[in-house]
């Protein structure tokens, strides 16, 4: 194990928060284009998923990502998910569900800050062969379902926190959504279910950062009052400050009894790189669309986040 | 005559899961409607009522089954697959959930027409990998059902039938073993479900009328027996011909022509079924000949088969006495 690697609450939430933009902007710029976006908005939502509020055992996959070893079948009894770096299914533990499997990047740069992961398994992102897939798959570090198509994971999260309680687990599930995810019925679905059989050993953090693939959410398709729907769908409703992190721990500690909790995290998809304001509103996935474009961004953001320019 | 069963799965399925706490029946507003709601009032701590919400319902049981649960999803069998496609993929066949899918009212069974009736459920279902597909035929089927299905490990799709349903043989399901109701050497006919009585119907005629038959009946549709079937097949002289509550793409009918082709076995093959259309809603002996999925179909298509006129008419099958299938016809194991 890399002797650098940090260990759990070492490093305060806001420094891993910083990190995991750090990281995500440094891979983007050495691959000419990521998920830039998503760590801007996210980032002290995972930091603090990660660091604060799950509880969470070690890790008991390796530091440095297996290869792909197979999808599930009966024919591959060694399949594993990639929930062990989250930590072991036992019944004292949180799960996490990663709902938008498409912040995957920003997921795997947060278990490295937070020392689930080694800094080498975001060398392997997106390569062939490699578990460390674009869009998170069940396989993929820090993924314990398939979120890849939106709206299945608070359903998902539902079905198993029903099953724990029933189990008499202490520990909660907890879905990471992103708002687009409104847009699909599912969503209302889970919600209903979960508000009526009373389940709250449940709670979802939802970045809501106002963007979708074509663009902002205002033009693509509106939502409009999301805390509202959910409070009518039966759900016990929160709205913070998506980057105030004494915000988020008081929404945590909300009382939800017979109700799932939904913390509305309201943030900013260019918090901490001001610079993609250029690139608004088309910021799901940044690609330069020219080499003096990268050098730009690189210089700006490296300013911004306190740190030298990536050589590339 | 073969005996009538009264909701047989009703009976089977509260039998089973009271013995299995990690047994959970999951419904979506069709409770009565698939026999459940007797379970349900005696036994609400395994009962979980989804709503009207098939999505949801589909990943929910894939969260239970990562708890550990096996549920049973109880609906009508085209609202597990139409819908919830996504769902089902996703959250219950990819990472393998012990999740039974309880298909009811399959093919044409119903006169709920076009939005009701599963007519491409065998052809979807098989194709998914990791998934299981069973159908039942007969009331002991049907009674079998739940602990077959309970046994696989994995997902698992059954066609249900519900109701009054006939008792046509005597021993149970038992997954991957098809079962031999005739051994003739003209003309094999492969049936499954609500088909089978209707080729032992026309069996009787076709006896009587000197045309020997050799007929199977699936309840395991995949994975499906391709070795038996071609064994079958090159032990009569004329060729098969499959009989099907589906369409006839993707169903028995494309399984078996995709077994005889990719073993060599240059058979002629006539496909019974829903012939690429949809079906209207109506009572189902009116669908079953309107549609060609009679017993005097088959015997029109074995008479195509083999070139030859019968004579048989209506009233010849009409007169024919179906009885039970007792143990003398052979299980053949997968």
């Amino acid at each position: 194990m890399p002797s650098e690697l940090p260990l759990r609450n070492e490093k305060t939430t806001e420094e891993i928060a910083l990190g995991i933009r750090r990281r995500v902007f440094e891979h983007t710029i050495r691959n000419n284009g990521g998920y830039l976006s998503q760590a801007c908005s996210s980032a002290e939502q995972l930091a603090f998923l990660y660091n604060e509020a799950l509880h969470l055992g070690e890790p008991t996959l390796p530091m440095i990502p297996e290869p792909f070893g197979g999808v599930p079948s009966a024919n591959n009894p060694d399949y594993v998910t990639g929930a062990g770096y989250n930590g072991p299914f036992e019944p004292q533990h949180d799960r996490l569900f990663i709902a938008p499997a498409h912040y995957a990047l920003v997921a795997y740069a947060t278990l490295i800050e937070t020392g689930r992961m080694a800094p080498e398994g975001l060398e392997m992102f997106n390569k062939d062969g490699s578990s460390v897939e674009m869009i998170g798959a069940e396989h993929s570090p820090g993924m314990e379902v398939h979120n890849g198509t939106l709206g299945i994971g608070l359903s998902t999260g539902a079905g198993l926190a029903w099953g724990r309680r029933r189990n008499g687990d202490t520990g909660d599930v907890c879905v990471f959504m992103s708002d687009g995810e409104v847009q699909e019925g599912q969503t209302w679905e889970a919600v209903q279910a979960a508000a009526h059989h009373g389940i709250d050993n449940l709670w979802a953090i939802m970045d809501v950062n106002r963007q979708q693939c074509d663009g902002a959410m205002e033009d693509v398709m509106q939502v409009g009052d999301i805390r509202q729907k959910f409070t009518d769908f039966g759900a016990h409703c929160v709205e913070i400050d998506g980057h105030d992190l004494s915000a988020m721990r008081q929404a945590k500690a909300e009382k939800h009894e017979g109700k799932p909790l939904i913390i509305l995290a309201y943030s900013s998809p260019t918090h901490g790189m001001a610079i993609l304001e250029r690139r608004f509103p088309r910021l799901h996935y940044v690609r330069f669309k020219s080499q003096d474009e990268r050098a730009d961004f690189n210089q700006a953001i490296a300013a911004e986040l306190g740190i030298d320019p990536i050589a590339y | 005559m073969v005996e009538m069963v009264a909701r047989p799965y009703a009976a089977a399925f509260e039998a089973y899961a009271a013995q299995h706490p990690e047994v959970l029946a999951l419904s979506a507003d069709l409770t009565s409607s698939v026999e459940i709601d007797g379970f349900r009032d005696r036994h609400p701590e395994q009962f979980l009522s989804m709503g009207m919400a098939e999505q949801n319902m589909l990943s929910f049981a894939g969260g239970l089954g990562l708890a550990g649960y096996r549920p049973f999803v109880h609906t009508f069998g085209v609202f597990l697959y139409r819908r919830p496609y996504d769902q089902l993929m996703a959250s219950i066949a990819y990472p393998r959930r012990k999740v039974r899918l309880m298909g009811f009212l399959p093919g044409i069974t119903t006169p709920g027409g076009m939005t009701h009736q599963a007519i491409e459920d065998i052809s979807v279902m098989r194709t998914i990998p990791n998934m299981t597909v069973l159908e039942t035929g007969d009331a002991a089927e049907v009674e079998g059902i739940v602990e077959a299905a309970d046994s696989i490990d994995g997902p698992v799709y059954c066609r249900v039938l519900r109701g009054s349903v006939p008792r046509l043989f005597d021993t149970p399901l038992k997954v991957g073993e098809l079962r031999v109701l005739s051994e003739g050497t003209d003309v094999l006919v492969i049936t499954a479900g609500i088909t089978t009585e209707e080729a032992i119907r026309a069996r009787g005629a076709l006896d009587q009328a000197g045309v020997s038959v050799r007929h199977l009946h699936l309840n395991t549709l995949k994975p499906f027996d391709a070795e038996a079937i071609v064994a079958h097949a090159a032990a009569v002289k004329h060729g098969v011909v499959t009989l099907e509550n589906h369409l006839v793409a993707g169903g028995i009918g494309s399984m078996t022509a995709e077994a005889l082709a990719e073993a060599g076995l240059g058979k002629k093959l006539i496909r019974l079924g829903l012939q690429d259309t949809y079906a209207h809603g109506g009572s189902r002996p009116y669908l079953m000949h309107y549609y060609g999925l009679d017993a005097l179909a088959l015997v029109r298509g074995i008479e195509r088969l083999m070139a030859i006129e019968t004579g048989i008419d209506e009233g010849a099958l009409e007169a024919v006495r179906v009885d039970a299938v007792h143990s003398a016809v052979k299980a053949e194991a997968l």
